[in-house]
Parts: C-alpha cells; structure tokens; sequence
C-alpha cells in the first residue's frame, strides 16, 4: 500500500492548472484535490498517476457562492463546508442533510463536492444530487469553458464527459424555489459507508397537489438518475401515504439494479422502495 | 533462573504462602500504569523502530488460488537498480515448514506451510517470493515485477462438500476428531425428543490496529540475532523460529516493545517473521518487514468458519440425556502454528455449562483454497457456544419452555463441582474448577431488570416494531498453564521491578502485575515496573494468550513478591532490627514492627542497599533485595458468563441493531475490574463484528473480496450498543490463592448466541438464524422467504 512514483505540479491559478493538465494528462497526469478517491486507488496500486495536478492552492477554486439563481460550488469546496447552510434556502438545509451521510468526518474535512462529481461513483450522494436537482457542471481546459448538463455528464461507473484535459472548475445547483420540499435517506451497512442504495426526493405542495415531482435512486444502476415512472404517479397528485407507497413502489419496479457478490440485485431492489418512502418521509420543507 | 536459598517458598506452600491475601490494590479500579506513552504519541511499536542500513522486505504474493507454480519470473525484478536481492522457494529449500505446537495429534504434518511456496500454490495471497531494497516504496516497486506462471487447479472453497486432493495422493480431509463419553446411542433411543440444529459461523477473524511487522538485525556487540514487533509468545517463538533457521535459542532474542491488539492472530508465526529473520541473518544487515492492511486482511490467519450439526436428546422434562454434534471445520490452505487446537476447542466445549450425561462428537477438519485458519479470541467457543446454544433456543420452543427454563433444567449445579467430564481439551483432562450458574443467572435477570424489559418489549411489539431479547449462556476457560515464573527486585531506592514473561498487546498486563505484587510485598503499585515481552531478561516465559496472563503470570509474580518480602523480613529480622520475623511486616513500602504501630519502620530500599554483595549478605544466602518464583497449576479455569442482547429488526431494510447488551460474568477474582470491564466491552465489540458484519467473502474462484476496510466490516463505534457489565466474584478458582479464573475471552463468547436468539425473538420466527453473520440481505430474504411461506 505504498504508491508508486509520481510528480506532483502545484497550481497555484485556475489557468496555470489547466495549462499542467494540457501538458501532462497525455502523460498519465490527473487532478488531485482531496484525493479521498484517488490516493487509497494510488495506495492499492489500482491507479498510477505519473503526474498529480495539485489544485488545492488555487484561491478561486475554494469559494461556494449564489449567482444568477444557482449555488456555484468551486472545484475545491470540501464536504465539510456543506455541514452548515450555504444558502438560506430549501437547496442550502437539503445539502445540510445529504452531507453527514458522505462518509466520515475526517474525510469530509478533505474530500471536495466537485472530486465526487468527477469520480462518479455510482453511490455518490452529490452525484445523485446533482443528477436529480439539473445541476450544470462547468469544465475548464487550455482550450476554452464548457457547460455539460448532468443529463449528459454522467457516462456509466465511474465515467463522465470530462475530457482528459479538463478540469472540473465549478458545478451549479439551480437554488429550489421557496416552498420546495426535499427529502433523502440511504442505507448502509455501516455508518460512513458506501450506500447500498439511497433516494433524493424534491416537490412543491401547490394546493392540493405536489407539483414539480424529482424522484431519484442512487447506488443503483451505474449512475444516479430520475425515475419517471415514479415521479408521474404524483406530479398533479394530492400527498397520501397510498401514493408515496405507489411512488416507492414503481421506483422499485423501474431500476435496473447492479449485483455483486455481496450485493444481490433483488435486495437492492427492495431497498429502492425503501429509500424512497424514507426519504419522502424525511423530507424538510 | 535458579531457586533461591532461604527465600524459597516451599512447594507447599504454594496456595497459602500467604495466609490472608492483603487486598490493598488487588480488586482496585487502579489506572492503568501503561498508556501515558500509548495516549501521548510515543507509542513504541515496531514500524517506529528502524536500525541503520536496514533493508526493506516486500513479499509477492499468489494470485492464484490453487496451481501448479510453472516458473516465477524474477529476471525484471533483478534488473531493478534498487534491487538488493530476491528470493523464492528455491532459496529457502534448506528451512522446514513452519511447525505446530506440541499435540498429540496425529497426521497434520503434510500440511504445513513452507515460508515460500515450492510447487504449489493454495490460496491467494500465499508468499511466492520475498524481494530486498533500501526503501519500502522501492521495494513495492520491484515486487510487482516478480510474476508467476502458473497451472490453474480447481479450487475447493467449502469443508462441508466432499473432500479433494491437497497433494498427489493426500485428501484435504486432514484428519477426523472424536471425543466420546457417555452410551449417546441409549440417549438418543430412549429420548422423550431429539432436537436438531443445523447451523454455521462465517469466516472472520481478529483485526488488530496495528498489522502484522518485524525487524530483525544481528548485534554483532553480543552476536545475538535481536528481532523486535513479537508478541503473544516471545519465548516459544524464539526457540521455534531459531530451529527453523538453524540458530541456537540463546543466539537469538526477541522483544515485543508496543503491540496494538493481539486477539490470537497477531504474534504468532507466520512465513514472513521466518522470513525477515533469516534475511537478517543472510544479508547480515538489519531486516524491516511492516505487511499492510490488504496483506493482512489476505495472509494473517482468519478464523471460525465452522459448520455444526447438532442433536440434543432429551427427557420428558427437557432435560439432555446426551448431544450428538458434528462440526465441519474450513481449516484454510495449510496448518498453521495452532494445529487443531480450534476444531479441538469447539469439540471439547460444545456442551458448555450444561450437565450432558452422553456426549458424541466428530470433527472434520478439513482444507480449502483460502487463507489458513486459526485461533482467534474465543477460539472454538464462539462457534460451539452459537451452536449449542441455538440447540437450546430449538428444544426450549419445541417444550413449550421459556428460554431461561430449559437451561435452568440442565446447567451443572452448585454442588456437583468441581466437575469432571471424561474427556480431554487440548489434551488436558476437563474439570470444571468451580462455579454457581443458577445464581449467575438469578443475579444477572434482576441486574437486568428482566421482568421490566420483557414488558417493555412486548408493549413496542404491540406497536408493530421488531424487538426481541436473546441470551448465550458459555463456560470459558483461562488460566491454561502449566507453569511461568517472575523476578522481583527491589532497588535501593525502594522501586520494585517486576520481570515476567507475559506479553502486553494492550491488556494491561503492566497495571495488573503492579497490583497483584504490590499487595504482595506491600508497597505502591506505583512503585512497580513490569518488564514483558523480552526473552532476553528471562529464559523462560508464557506469553499472553488464551486468558492465562493474570493467572499465570500473576501467579508466579505473586510467588516472586512473596519471596522477595520474605527475604526482606528475615534479613532485616536478623541484621536490623531486634525483632523475630513474626513480628515483621512490610507497610507502603516500609519493614515495620507488627506490635508498634506508628513506629518509624525502615524503607525498604534501605533493606535493598543494605543487601548489596557483601561477606555477610552471602552469608546470608545471596546478596540483592531479588527473588524468583514460579507458579504451577495442574488445571485450566473455568469462569463462565450469560451475554443477553436486545435488538431491533427493521423489516424493510432487514437491518439489525442492538440496542443494549449485558454480560454478567464470574470471574472468580478480578485484579482490576475496569481493565476486565475493558477486555469485555472490546470483546463484544468484536463478537458483535462477528455476528452481524464481518465477514470473507471469497468469489467462486477462489479470489479474496474482502481485502479492505471497506469491504471487511467491522463495527465503528456507530454500531456498538452500550453495553453493561455485571461481575461477579462467586466461584473463585481453587486453583490459584487469589482466585483468578482469566479475563479475555469473557466479552465475545456468548455474542453470537445471544444475537442470534434475539433476532429470532425480534422477528418472532423460531430457529430462524441459522447462519452467521446476519447480515442485513439474508435476513431480508429470509423474512421474505417467511412471508410467502406463510401466505
């Protein structure tokens, strides 16, 4: 567990680190932020680096700001800024919720939001986030900025549309209009874990009827999504306990869940019924 | 070490050298004498140490489960400009497999294990070479250079499926143990009911903080071969390891320094200890090996994985006539230091703290394609206590008895001890030293508050929420000897230092010699240094294993202080005081006068210095203020315990969560109960791990997925419930003067057992949890199983 050898590139500005990246990523060169993810793959020898791109002593990088209607969180926002409201609305007190189940303390005094998004694990709860709220993740290379809207950012396990030579500088959350409820459960086997499966719910209660319905799964498939079957079954609908029950249960019938040896796909199945009631029945206004 | 002249305690003396014990620290919740460095960053363990020139050990592994090694490739490791050095089996074809300890099993030879493997490979993880540099990173470098050409065999990853071949013309059914006593064949025909279970603990093992590590150098000053990081059992390591790289014992020492966790893994011989101290020996240059956590998740022996069946027979009344078990014992790829000493452990101690008349049991120990198994704390007993207990959980529902009454109808009584079975453990004949089960019990349901708790269970349930109570009732054993010794000195200025053989992995062996021999010789436990862990101070010690430190150990430091005070009275009788030795005593550290309370009494450092080599102190009998004594015993102890669990299932998850847990334990005498208090809420913690997290999975290759933290689960301090500790001191040990009966092994026993039968209350489905751990995806499939069963 002893990593193998590498050069470390500190960047000390946004532009001197895309300008390393531009020089180096054809040579095996990654960003390294935290390095929650990347140093134990590093440690295990599963990744080698030859270069690290350090990031962390870009100023810019380090500010979580609201702009525009959206929250623009830098590409070296810890988790642990997120243990108190950022914004004073629904999206700030959601985000207060999600981040006590990211992993543990010590790692979310390091681990940064924008190294989740990029690492894309399947059971990334800011991956979920971003893939039910519409995040915007903005990417930055020699070459010029990009937008890419999490429909398309997500590209599989582990996988997204970053290309080799761009960082991820900035993602956006569009802020959730007031009156917005949000809720979100996941379960793990231990407290810190890497969830097993884990729901994000949104809506608005507009008279009678839940209006602007997101219904999302993570640690499911390969990448967090939307479930439309479920989110249709209430747009328009009255909040009853019989339709939460048919929400969690069309969630449930829609995923195509992952197995693995510890895993089975039926069990998570079951938990995705779970998570979503929970998280529903957790949900803040 | 040699006896002492006049200072010598008589033989027969042995438990009453002292008429009336002073209990001045002994039974005191003292604070522990070893952590001021452990809690201020000055920890000494061995991955702190470093010698000069010291090369770097870094071990290649199999990946290969089961294969015929074709060729390794060392050609690019050689190349390799930071390499000082290679080897494989080739090198090494000169040293013997690692041995076991003395047994009178027979058979096991065949399969030991080679520090390196020669034609064979068996489990992932296997050390296949060993590479050298000066620098640890470069030395991972290069042994990922080193590759294997291998023939795949077909592996076998279960020991209740039909044996195969471990090697041409060997099955890996390595051998069948019977123990019998009693007409079982008249029980099981002329029982009211026999009762059966058919149930399984999974593969785990003990994890400790600190991994596995050693550093080995030749001091040239003494030409001794010195290697640091060795615990548990220094001075049989010593002598096993010196005969397998052919040194003389007294040629070589080792030292434990600080050691975090033992729990039966860490300490004992493992290929890479040879390893390092026969590159020490090689490369004349000092040798540092420090395995990380994957190697050790993957290469340090697991544990448990036991498959029971068992048969009770029983009378009208539920009372056992006989039991009838089998157990299929996963002993691993090889046989490693412990022998059969597990399979042999759960076979003798199945039956527990129940009067059996007949008894039937046969083992099959057998060989798979994974990492060799061993003892881990409790080792046997988890396994047997889950399994007999689970017996006593079926034959209460099938009698329409509570839980409680069904073993109440049959724990040995009060009267009947000491109680013999005939049968051996470990080779040694089983008496059941002392004990009052009954009155455990009585004490343990009011400390509990038992009628209160079930009325609060059954008012949640009627609520809908799934709760449930379960209880493990278990009889330990400790105290194995047969003999240790100690030394005790007592300086001039009045400190005492204690020299024992014992090793400290984070017990408080420190603390508890302290107390046992400052109330011996009477002075401050402060004032006492306990040395441990160095073969180089006494030539012969027990180490710490199997709860036997306090009792052995304590024993002969025992014996030593009380000999050390002797000697201080009679010389101080005849040269400094005009006083018989009757009338003496030592107080706080001062020889006093016993019928002149408040006179001035003489330190005794004084005594110490006026001891130092002179005519008259060899006149005497020997100069110094210094003792040795030892400490025999014929039997092991016997404490026992009754662990209950209240847990909490949710149905749509199928978590578990406990939500309290009690352990009531005797434990004869206990030198310090918070340091017993300690090892027991440590214990649960693991035994908790082992019931409901932990666990090696291995794919149908034969590939370990279990070889992070991530993936081997042990429980954080989220999962642990409070837990509540009721000791009782009711049935001393008549083995030893203080009574002591062992204290490590008291918090894990009983964990699975209890968790198990708390579940089945929980989700109210009799001898529903028939495999451990239960995890949250089984027991969801089972209460699904259930659900449709039931439609």
């Amino acid at each position: 567990m002893k990593a193998g050898s590498f050069e470390w590139h500190p960047a000390r500005s946004a532009d001197e680190a895309v300008a390393l990246l531009a020089q180096y990523a054809p040579q095996d060169g990654r960003v390294i932020a935290g390095g929650q993810s990347l140093v134990p793959s590093m440690a295990l020898r599963l990744a080698f680096p030859s270069h690290l791109i350090d990031i962390n002593g870009v100023d810019e990088f380090a500010k979580v700001r609201v702009e525009g209607g959206e929250l623009v969180i830098g590409a070296c926002v810890r988790h642990a800024a997120f243990h108190v409201t950022v914004e004073p609305g629904p999206l700030g007190r959601l985000l207060v919720q999600v981040v006590h189940d990211i992993a543990h303390y010590p790692i979310r005094q390091r681990g940064t939001f924008c190294g989740s998004l990029a690492n894309a694990d399947p059971a990334s709860e800011w991956c979920l986030v971003a893939a039910v709220l519409g995040a915007k993740m903005v990417a930055r290379s020699a070459r010029g900025t990009r937008v890419i809207p999490a429909a398309d950012w997500f590209q599989g396990i582990m996988t997204t549309a970053l290309a080799e030579d761009e960082l991820l500088a900035e993602v956006r959350l569009p802020l959730l209009p007031a009156g917005t409820r949000a809720g979100f459960y996941e379960f793990s086997r231990r407290a810190g874990d890497y969830a097993l499966a884990m729901a994000l719910v949104s809506w608005r209660d507009d008279g009678d009827a839940m209006r602007d319905v997101r219904i999302g799964a993570g640690a499911v498939e390969a990448q967090p999504r939307r479930i439309a079957e479920a989110e249709a079954l209430l747009e328009g609908h009255p909040f009853t306990p019989a339709a939460i029950e048919a929400a969690a249960a069309a969630a449930s019938a829609a995923v195509d869940p992952l197995e693995d040896v510890h895993t089975s796909a039926e069990y998570r199945r079951d938990l995705v019924g779970t998570a979503v009631r929970r998280a529903f029945a957790q949900a803040g206004s | 070490m040699s006896a002492h002249g006049p200072s010598s305690l008589k033989h027969g003396e042995r438990h009453n050298g002292d008429a009336n014990p002073r209990r001045k620290f002994v039974g005191q919740r003292v604070t522990r004498l070893e952590d001021p460095p452990l809690v201020t960053g000055r920890g000494t363990y061995v991955g702190n140490l470093n010698f000069p020139h010291q090369l770097h050990m870094r071990v290649v592994r199999s990946t290969y489960a089961n294969a015929i090694i074709r060729s390794i490739d060392t050609s690019a490791a050689l190349a390799h400009p930071g390499c000082r050095g290679v080897w494989t089996g080739a090198d090494v074809a000169d040293i013997p497999p690692i041995t076991f300890r003395p047994t009178s099993i027979q058979g096991l030879e065949p399969y030991r294990q080679f520090i390196l493997a020669r034609d064979r490979v068996r489990y992932v993880g296997e050390p296949i070479a060993v590479v050298f540099a000066d620098d640890p990173y470069v030395a991972e470098d290069i042994a990922d250079l080193v590759t294997m050409d291998g023939e795949a065999l077909p592996v076998i990853l279960s020991a209740d499926t039909p044996p195969g071949e471990f090697a041409p013309g060997l099955s890996t059914e390595a051998l069948v143990l019977r123990k019998n006593f009693g007409d079982i064949e008249s029980a099981l025909k002329n029982a009211f009911k026999v009762v059966e279970v058919d149930v399984q603990v999974g593969r785990h093992s003990g994890v400790p903080m600190e991994n596995r590590g050693a550093l080995a150098r030749i001091d040239h000053s003494r030409d001794v071969l010195e290697c640091y990081g060795q615990g548990k059992r220094p001075h049989a390591h010593r002598d096993a390891v010196a005969t397998l790289i052919g040194r003389s014992p007294a040629s070589m020492h080792f030292y434990e320094g600080h050691i975090g966790g033992g729990f039966g893994v860490r300490g004992e011989i493992y290929p890479e200890d040879v390893l390092t101290c026969l590159a020490a020996q090689r490369f004349d240059r000092p040798v540092k090996w420090v395995e990380d956590r994957r190697e050790n998740l993957l290469a340090c022996n697991h544990s448990r994985e036991q498959r029971h069946v068992v048969r009770g027979a029983f009378d009208e009344q539920g009372r056992l006539l006989g039991i009838d078990a089998k157990l299929w014992h996963d002993q691993g790829a090889y046989v490693r230091t412990h022998g059969a000493r597990v399979p042999d452990m759960a076979m003798g101690t199945l039956i527990g703290a129940y009067h059996v008349p007949s008894y039937r049991t046969v083992g099959y120990v057998r060989m798979t394609n994974k990492t060799p198994a061993a003892t881990y704390r409790s080792p046997g007993r988890f396994e047997s206590t889950y399994a007999c207990e689970r017996l006593m959980d079926a034959a209460a529902e099938q009698f329409g008895l509570s839980r409680i009454e069904i073993r109440r109808r049959n724990l040995i009584p009060k009267e009947s001890y000491p109680y013999a079975r005939a049968m051996e453990i470990l080779d040694h004949a089983v008496e059941l030293d002392s004990g009052d089960f009954a009155g455990l019990l009585d004490k343990t349901l009011v400390d509990i508050g038992w009628e209160k708790l079930l009325a609060d269970v059954a008012a949640r349930r009627a609520k809908g929420e799934l709760v449930g109570v379960g209880m493990g009732f278990f009889m330990e054993k400790g105290g194995l000897g047969p003999v240790d010794g100690a030394k005790v000195t007592v300086d001039t200025r009045g400190k005492v230092q204690v020299i024992t053989g014992a090793s400290s992995i984070g017990q408080g062996v420190e603390t508890v010699m302290a107390q046992i021999a400052a109330d011996a010789l009477g002075v401050e436990y402060r004032d006492v240094k306990v040395i441990h862990g160095r073969t180089d101070v006494l030539e012969y010690g027990i180490g710490s294993h199997a709860s036997r430190a306090t009792v052995m150990t304590g024993g002969a430091t025992r014996m030593a202080a009380l000999n050390v005070r002797r000697k201080a009275l009679e010389f101080a009788s005849r040269h400094l005081v005009e006083a018989p030795v009757e009338m003496l005593d030592i107080v706080d550290g001062q020889v006093v006068r016993i019928d002149r309370p408040g006179e001035p009494g003489i330190p005794i450092g004084k005594v110490a210095a006026a001891l130092a080599p002179s005519p008259a102190t060899v006149e005497f009998g020997n100069p110094g203020l210094t003792a040795e004594g030892w400490f025999e015993t014929a039997g092991m102890t016997h404490p026992y315990g009754i662990h209950t669990a209240l847990v909490k299932v949710d149905p749509d998850t199928g978590e578990t969560k406990v939500e309290r847990f009690h352990v009531a334990y005797d434990i004869g005498c206990a030198i310090n109960p918070m340091l017993v208090e300690g090892q027991i809420v440590g214990g649960v913690a693991q035994g908790l791990g082992g019931a409901l997290f932990e666990e090696f999975f291995y794919d149908e290759r034969g590939e370990p997925l279990s070889v992070t933290l991530a993936d081997y689960l042990m429980p954080t301090a989220s999962e642990m419930p409070p837990v509540d500790v009721l000791l009782t001191e009711d049935a001393p040990s008549p083995n030893n003067a203080l009574g002591m009966k062992g204290a490590g092994e008291a918090g894990i026993t009983g964990v699975g057992a209890a968790i198990a039968a708390a579940i089945d209350d929980a989700i109210g489905i009799p001898n529903a949890i028939t495999r451990l751990p239960v995890t949250p995806q089984r027991l969801k499939a089972l209460l699904k199983r259930h659900a449709a069963a039931s439609k």
